[in-house]
């Protein structure tokens, strides 16, 4: 790109004999108007209009019928109150963290165990495998989880069959400790492929001098995964494992699928849940709107504070 | 989806004896009539399957004639369409015409979001009973819908399976209780039916078969009495067979369920007059098997049930055309051929007493060819409804009992006290929105 004619606009003798400064000022924002306005529109309104409602309420009188006796009123701080003091929700944030302790290591351990065999040199049927491994993720998160529903469910489970057969004990997968392993599986078993395409990806980005080098070095296969690969794709690691910690904390479909199937899952096991019955099941969207926003602070705070912590580690890595 | 909610019925009386004077300012501005000056046409929120076909007859037939022309938008059932009429309701643009169950009507009306139609609709109370005709009006002078189907609660089971394990039809819960632990003798890996605290309204339906009032007014309150003694009776009672493990405690609508149904793991079902459609479904293979009974008494020699389910189609205070919208919701609940087409699409068991033993109701469900005089018994069975009590806060108590009922059936714990979390989330609830309580 060295024609004459792509030299920055600005620069010496104004090739095109461009008119005053001032339009030139103003086309940046010309060009970002769309993006503004998108952004305005979709976003920030709507999360403002959230916010709004969650500091409202609705006020009944006497017998609440007829109509005036309801009205809109300001509610300061006490949706907040209210949420903050709710121990549904404060159970459901034990569930999902429960669940996300299980959910995340798994899910990323078995992604960069993966992306490592198949980055291996001598690798077999490599394409066919990535996809099958890489398939799941294309599954929607509900077939997945009403699939898996099916085949927990002792009766009609091809597990239990089989377990029956054999005289082992069947268990109740939908019920207690069984209930995490169960709903766990499901995000991994969803989620583990597309972690590994991003890290696989990664792993086909660093340069082969490097490998070869530590080859001529002596290094065995297992040395050059933890020492060199492993370092090298960490930043992927945290990328992956920041959208895990986001996808962790909005877990929904899964326990919505599999609750009419179980006792063990109520209509608010995880905090969407109970947002999504305030809002929807019992038609109290001002609650449900303070709740969000404290779940969205709480995501935000937690996945730019890991970002945060795992940006200065790799900095003061980088500096030794 | 659980087959049955779409039709999930209630037939009874709404005992809400609410002041007339505290609605009459609600709905009663006369909008301006569509129907005699050009085409008009309706949109209309429904769940029922088929509905589209049913309203194509009034498009063709009726509708052509006056040119009002309907469009059905097909809607997700229960309290989920309740939140987005509501929402519509909000920005001023309701459906002209909603499908709503009837224990939804107390908390549309408290919205302001249903027309009174009495002045339209009048003539339609004589189609129907007393106590389906009155939850429509919530004890006022207004009518805030019209009724379209009921569901009085029975007792299904399988006849050939009661006859191999010697049990006969219990007339009385004690004698229900009874042939569960029979079964159990006789046969220890069968269950007589189960608990499911999937769907708050078939504990609804028990509650008000045995009296219980959950939502009355006193002037200008509220009285919940959710763990009244009627329905801690029957808390107890289900709460008792589930911890004895004379009865399952596996939610129902689900594949497991199914299967039990239809491999006779579980020869009996406490459910409404839809059941044969769900057992259709469910349970194919023991088609011809089932034999239907009156709900068990709580006092040998009483006749009373209870509903589970029903639903009306009420106009909304959005509509510009309230004279067209409640002209169509008349003729789709009172005349003979759309009933029929409803019968036939939807499945319903419609409110309107004349249509519940003629056209698609003078012969038995295919399901329940054995049983000849199955609607026959059905409209003696409907009869007996008692009467019911509904609040504006319905949704509160019955995301509450599939919570705490849910848990209890699966520690086989107090049912009692999941009755009381029910009762006072209920309340919390209402003091909370600011309604007036009674203690």
């Amino acid at each position: 790109m060295k024609s004459p004619a792509r030299r920055p606009h600005g620069a010496q003798g104004a090739p095109y004999g461009r008119p005053s400064r001032s339009r030139a000022r103003q086309a940046p924002y010309l060009f970002l108007v769309p993006a503004i306005v998108l952004f305005v529109l979709f976003f920030a309104l709507p999360i403002g209009y959230a916010v709004w409602l969650s500091f409202r309420k609705v006020q009944v009188s006497g017998l609440g019928l007829g109509a005036g006796a309801r009205e809109e009123v300001w509610a300061g701080l006490e949706n907040y109150a209210g949420a903050l003091s709710d121990s549904e929700l404060l159970h459901g944030a034990l569930r999902v963290l429960v669940y996300g302790c299980v959910v995340v290591p798994v899910m990323l351990g078995l992604a960069l165990l993966f992306a490592l065999m198949l980055d291996a040199e001598r690798v077999r049927l490599a394409h066919f495998t990535r996809l099958a491994i890489f398939l799941p993720y294309a599954v929607p998160g509900v077939v997945a989880a009403l699939l898996w529903g099916f085949l927990y469910l002792p009766s009609v489970s091809p597990f239990s069959f089989v377990l029956d057969a054999l005289g082992l004990p069947q268990p109740d997968l939908l019920d207690g400790g069984p209930l995490y392993g169960a709903l766990s599986n499901i995000a991994v078993w969803g989620g583990t492929g597309f972690n590994m395409i991003v890290i696989y990806t990664a792993l086909r980005a660093v340069p082969a001098e490097v490998y070869e080098a530590a080859k001529l070095d002596g290094a065995t296969p297992l040395q050059i995964a933890l020492r060199i690969k492993i370092p090298m794709v960490a930043p992927s690691l945290v990328l992956t494992f920041f959208f895990s910690i986001i996808a962790t904390l909005q877990v929904f479909s899964e326990p919505t699928t599999l609750k009419p199937l179980t006792n063990s899952v109520s209509t608010t096991w995880s905090p969407l849940m109970k947002v999504y019955q305030d809002a929807f099941g019992n038609g109290d969207i001002h609650a449900a709107a303070a709740q969000a926003t404290l779940i969205a602070v709480a995501t935000l705070v937690l996945s730019f504070g890991f970002l945060r912590t795992a940006n200065r580690r790799t900095k003061q890595e980088a500096g030794r | 989806m659980p087959y049955t909610k779409r039709r999930r019925l209630v037939s009874s009386a709404v005992a809400v004896a609410l002041g007339a004077t505290a609605l009459a300012a609600c709905g009663s501005s006369s909008d301006d009539d569509g129907a005699a000056s050009g085409p008009v046409t309706l949109t209309y929120w429904s769940w029922a399957p088929g509905m589209d076909k049913v309203v194509d007859l009034w498009n063709k037939g009726p509708g052509k004639e006056r040119q009002i022309t309907v469009t059905v938008k097909k809607q997700a059932s229960g309290d989920t369409l309740v939140t987005k009429i509501l929402t519509a309701h909000k920005a001023g643009k309701a459906p002209d015409l909603v499908q709503a169950e009837y224990q939804a009507l107390p908390t549309l009306v408290s919205n302001d979001a249903l027309a009174d139609i009495s002045g339209e609709v009048g003539d339609a109370k004589k189609e129907f009973a007393d106590g389906v005709w009155q939850q429509t009006t919530l004890g006022t002078d207004a009518v805030y819908a019209v009724p379209q189907d009921i569901g009085p609660m029975m007792f299904f089971y399988r006849e050939d399976l009661f006859q191999k394990y010697g049990l006969t039809v219990p007339t009385t819960w004690d004698e229900f209780a009874d042939t569960a632990r029979k079964l159990k003798k006789a046969a220890p890996d069968k269950d007589l039916t189960t608990f499911s605290a999937n769907d708050s309204g078939l504990f609804a339906g028990l509650a008000q078969q045995a009296g219980a009032q959950w939502w009355t007014t006193s002037g200008d309150k509220w009285k919940v009495g959710i763990n009244d003694a009627a329905t801690k009776k029957v808390a107890s009672f289900w709460g008792g067979l589930v911890k004895e493990g004379a009865i399952d405690n596996q939610p129902m609508y689900t594949p497991a369920w199914n299967k039990a149904l239809d491999t006779g793991q579980q020869i009996a079902w406490v459910s409404a007059v839809w059941a044969p459609g769900t057992l259709t479904t469910a349970a194919p293979a023991t088609k011809g098997k089932w034999a239907m009974a009156p709900l068990p008494q709580w006092t040998k020699g009483e006749n009373r049930t209870g509903s589970w389910g029903g639903s009306s189609t009420a106009v909304t205070t959005d509509s510009k055309h309230k004279d067209a919208a409640a002209t169509f919701a008349a003729w789709l609940n009172t005349d003979a051929r759309a009933l029929n087409a409803l019968a036939k699409e939807s499945g319903i068991y419609p409110a309107s007493t004349a249509a519940q033993t003629s056209g698609a109701f003078a012969t038995p469900p295919e399901f329940f060819a054995n049983q000849p005089d199955f609607y026959t018994k059905a409209a003696e069975i409907a009869e007996t409804t008692a009467p019911s009590a509904w609040g504006p806060n319905v949704n509160v108590a019955y995301t509450t009992f599939k919570n705490a009922f849910g848990a209890a059936a699966k520690n086989k714990s107090d049912f009692t006290a999941a009755l009381d979390a029910m009762q006072e989330d209920t309340v919390a609830d209402l003091k909370k929105q600011g309604f007036g309580v009674a203690e």
